[in-house]
């Protein structure tokens, strides 16, 4: 079964906004910083889906019964864990009518809402694995996504079957393998 | 009976879950609901018919996920055969006497459309289509579109139904906690489009249980003269020792369902999580209700993506300057399709405050039907305001009202009949507010009797075509009153009579009163007082005029539209500070360099576009480019390339110098004062929408005295090179950003190499490298735009 978790906005991180933008650290940068954080104001939402899954590792290979996928890396990962938990996050579309926006008229401020969007999308995920390693009173592996290591970045498809989080959160999956809303993250996080 | 005439008369009742029941009978995750019509028919019948004997007027068919996108064309016509066999024979074997009927369900496709996207908007029609077409071969009563999270494909799925049935069609919609879909439209938003378009019902299903949709339904019933629909979940799903189970019991789920149809709800069922039983118990307290009335609620209304903008209350500003007419910089602009200045027109007519954008991009040289249908489409991109559609070009009309994502308004109808009937019938397909001209075969009236005769007549035409009077809105024309002292007066009056006499709201395309006199805008803001004070209900106006804004402000703050004056106060600082923000940052540039260098390499646009504006009193536009602007850029970029200025600086310097240049293109439009001879070509290539590299490049390209020719995203190799051919380009430049799309790049070189050899491909994106570059055969990578730069710079000397 997959439940839907919606969470108020995570503190934000200024300092991963400014790595993201190559460690910028001039007076400018920081006040466009805060002109984009004002006008994005609360139009972001926190949104994940998850399930939980069963896994037998074999080498190279994980099976969770509702499909499986070969990845040397990702057995690696969910080796020894207790709980494998599969999850979809975003943080909603708006940021990414931002991005599009100022692409065409201003590509600073479209490159500061790229950062913006990528700094949230992690929070989000962070904040979801904490609440998941209290609620199952463990401790959480980092998690692993497709595209990681040798995980084929194909296997959005099977995590789509599974998630469906087109219906859930609005995430759609390109035929790329990419996801829309762009600031989006799928993956598996182990709990030992 | 038909299923018209019944929802007229009855409360209408669905059915319930289907996704649950399906699991507990087998269906594994991951596995397609829609293929079970074929291999587990039987089942699928026994749920349908425990739908209809727990009491569902309607039962919809398993096909949910049913589209071409997911199915081959074969299996798709089989899938939907057999889904609505299954419910013919529920609807058989179902044993009570209620009217029952079968709905042919239409999910969404699981996919984004453009420009959020990558589904094209009419391919998403075409798909909704194909899956409309066999569902009424196949025999169904009704389409229901249903748990929608997006308006754009709502419009897609909705217009594929009416273009190729008759038959009624129900569209709800999935909203979130906050009130609103996925993309962002409020409940308001999608009554203003679907009705327009001639939903017969709409609501809300899934995602919430009714409680929690409570306040999208009131909306719904405030907004909409059409019947509601609500279809809630059995509230929230939670894990409860590895089972699910929802919060809400089944007859918290009636009760709750059972008050929203004492308010007027019409069409109600049950989504995720609910089962016959709820439904039995749904009919059991429904039996004995006699549904509400539904009545007309005459509203005036138009919408985007996000909201509804209504007619009547406060007067509502369209901001008149995207057109051509007598601006030659944008005149310009839409001759090099540079859609950029279409665009930021548009974002900085909404800083301004107006409500509704028109969008007029007619001109002689160029293809109406194309520019109209991309401005649309850009500046839905840009901007979440309305859009009000500007052509006398019919076929441009369609195309953009296509295209829009909302109810638009449509500038304009006349009294002439060729005028009516090809207008009319597009309002009628599309929906929309449609501006009226009080003008016919003899012209313009002189008189306010006359033009209110037109209007009359108007009216009646649109009644023929089953369009609303809620749906005209008439402007009586504004003449300058350098021409005809009276015309002022005039106008005023029909205003006043149209307003009080037929019950119409009106506009004016305000400015038009003082043409050919000094100070137009002193005039221009005293008429908008007179005629608001006549009635009036919008106005097409210029935001950037102070006085008209002032007039505004004024107006609503004096006639207590204006709560505590905020608005008002708002505006009054605006005005002083606008002056006194420039003088601050004026102060803080570095005083070794000129005012117009110092505002470029602070990043400062507003310094820098009015320090180029003091240097043009005195020097040359090449001058003011070679001395001042170029050697700002060297210094950051110089800056840039030694690392001790990061990306986003550059970037906003680069945006000053673009403002400067701005300055300069605008006060010397018919000098190109870029270099024909540095055409540059540059697109992020086919299967790719990753474009703020791309556009970053275009910026510092356009900087350095390029002439960028920008195709877009996702462009085929076939137009780049077409475009370099046309334009004889010494360069182009691609992007890619991932990469599945590398080979797509290899591809485009290929081409180019080959048809046209003495062009130079400059690649960049952040899966490439120098050797992955050079083995799909490009002849520079440049690792940032600055390097891009000074290799065109070097060719193109030579």
């Amino acid at each position: 079964m997959v439940f839907t978790k919606t969470y108020s906005a995570p503190p934000i991180n200024q300092k991963e906004i400014l790595r993201y933008l190559g460690g910028d650290k001039s007076e400018q940068t920081s006040e466009l910083i805060c002109d984009c954080l004002k006008e994005l104001g609360d139009r972001l939402k926190y949104r994940v889906c998850y399930c939980e899954l069963s896994v037998a590792i074999n080498q190279n290979e994980c099976d969770f019964s509702v499909f499986r996928l070969k990845s040397k890396d990702l057995a690696k990962n969910l080796n020894g864990s207790r709980r494998i938990i599969l999850f979809a996050a975003t943080v909603g579309v708006e940021i990414d009518r931002l991005i599009a926006k100022y692409g065409k008229i201003s590509p600073t401020k479209a490159l500061v809402f790229q950062a913006i969007g990528s700094e949230r999308a992690e929070a989000l995920c962070n904040l979801f694995c904490a609440d998941m390693e209290k609620a199952y009173s463990a401790k959480a592996k980092p998690r692993f996504s497709p595209g990681y290591g040798d995980l084929e970045l194909s296997c959005q498809k099977q995590i789509f079957s599974v998630l469906l989080p087109e219906r859930k959160l609005g995430i759609t999956l390109s035929d790329g393998m990419l996801m829309f809303p762009t600031k989006s993250v799928t993956a598996f996080v182990g709990l030992k | 009976m038909k299923f018209k005439d019944f929802l007229k008369e009855n409360i209408v009742c669905l059915d319930g879950g289907m996704g649950t029941l399906l699991q507990e009978r087998g269906l594994k995750l991951g596995e397609y609901p829609e293929r079970w019509n074929l291999t587990h028919a039987e089942e699928i019948t026994d749920i349908h018919k425990a739908y209809y004997n727990a009491g569902s007027n309607v039962v919809s068919t398993n096909t949910f996920g049913a589209n071409s996108l997911k199915f081959s064309d074969a299996e798709l016509e089989e899938i939907v055969k057999a889904a609505v066999l299954n419910a013919k024979k529920a609807k058989e074997q179902a044993d009570n006497t209620k009217e029952r009927f079968i709905a042919l369900d239409i999910g969404p496709t699981g996919k984004l459309l453009k420009p959020l996207g990558d589904l094209d908007f009419e391919d998403a029609v075409e798909i909704f289509a194909k899956t409309v077409r066999l569902g009424v071969k196949y025999g169904v009563d009704l389409i229901f579109i249903e748990t929608m999270n997006d308006s754009y494909e709502t419009k897609a799925a909705l217009l594929a139904a009416k273009e190729n049935c008759d038959l009624p069609v129900l569209v709800s919609n999935a909203y979130n906690e906050d009130k609103k879909l996925m993309t962002g439209a409020t409940p308001d938003a999608m009554v203003a489009m679907l009705e327009g378009m001639g939903a017969d019902a709409i609501g809300a299903n899934c995602s919430l249980g009714p409680a929690q949709l409570k306040g999208v339904i009131e909306t719904l019933l405030e907004k909409a003269s059409v019947p509601i629909i609500l279809k809630p979940n059995a509230g929230l799903p939670r894990s409860e020792n590895g089972k699910t189970v929802f919060d809400i019991t089944v007859d918290e789920f009636s009760l709750e369902v059972v008050n929203l149809i004492k308010k007027g709800v019409r069409v109600v069922g049950g989504c995720c999580g609910t089962t016959p039983k709820y439904i039995n118990a749904l009919c059991d307290k429904i039996k004995d209700l006699t549904p509400v009335e539904i009545t007309p609620k005459n509203l005036t209304v138009v919408s985007s993506f996000t909201h509804s903008v209504e007619f009547g209350k406060k007067s509502v500003l369209i901001g008149e300057r995207i057109n051509p007419t007598g601006k030659k910089r944008f005149k310009q602009a839409l001759l090099e399709n540079d859609i950029s200045y279409i665009l930021s027109e548009g974002v900085k007519q909404q800083e301004k405050g107006v409500d509704i954008l028109d969008v007029n991009v007619g001109l002689p040289e160029i293809n109406e039907a194309l520019m109209l249908k991309t401005a649309v489409c850009e500046l839905q991109a840009v901007t979440d305001l309305p859009l009000q559609i500007d052509t006398s070009d019919i076929a441009a009309m369609e195309e953009a009202l296509r295209r829009y994502n909302g109810k638009a308004m449509i500038n304009s109808v006349n009294g002439k009949r060729a005028s009516i009937d090809s207008v009319f019938k597009l309002v009628k397909k599309y929906g929309g507010v449609v501006v009226a001209l009080t003008l016919d075969e003899n012209g313009i009236p002189a008189t306010a009797e006359e033009r209110f005769e037109i209007a009359q007549k108007i009216l009646s035409a649109a009644k023929s075509y089953g369009i609303d009077k809620k749906d005209i809105i008439f402007d009586p024309l504004a003449l300058t009153i350098s021409a005809d002292n009276n015309a002022g007066a005039v106008t005023l009056k029909a205003v006043r009579k149209i307003k009080n006499e037929l019950g119409c709201h009106t506009s004016l395309g305000v400015s038009n009163i003082s043409f050919g006199l000094p100070n137009r805008d002193a005039i221009n803001g005293t008429f908008f007082a007179l005629a608001l004070e006549n009635g009036l209900s919008a106005a097409i106006m210029n935001p950037y005029s102070a006085d008209m804004m002032k007039t505004y402000y004024t107006y609503n703050a004096l006639k207590g539209l204006d709560e505590n004056c905020n608005e008002y106060i708002a505006s009054a600082e605006q005005f002083v500070t606008s002056v006194t923000a420039e003088t601050k940052s004026a102060n803080t540039l570095e005083s070794s360099y000129s005012d117009c260098q110092g505002a470029i390499i602070k990043g400062l646009r507003e310094r820098s576009a009015e320090a180029t504006k003091q240097l043009l009193l005195t020097r040359s536009p090449l001058d003011i480019i070679n001395s001042e602007i170029i050697p700002a850029l060297n210094v950051v970029g110089k800056g840039y390339e030694e690392k001790h200025i990061y990306l986003p600086q550059l970037l906003m310097s680069a945006e000053a110098a673009k403002a400067a240049f701005e300055v300069i293109k605008a006060s010397a439009p018919q000098k190109e004062t870029a270099n024909e001879q540095n055409a540059i070509v540059i697109a992020t290539v086919r299967g790719d929408i990753h474009d703020i590299g791309k556009n970053i490049v275009k910026l510092l390209f356009e900087n350095y005295g390029f002439k960028v020719v920008d195709l877009g995203k996702d462009v085929p190799a076939e137009v780049i090179l077409e475009k370099v051919l046309e334009l004889n380009a010494k360069v182009v430049g691609l992007s890619a950003l991932m990469t599945t799309t590398v080979c797509e790049m290899e591809k485009t070189i290929a081409l180019i190499k080959k048809k046209a050899p003495f062009c130079r491909v400059i690649v960049g994106g952040a899966v490439l490298t120098k050797e992955y570059a050079e083995k799909i055969g490009a002849d520079k990578y440049a690792k940032d735009a600055m390097e891009g730069v000074r290799y065109a710079g070097e060719l193109l000397k030579t």
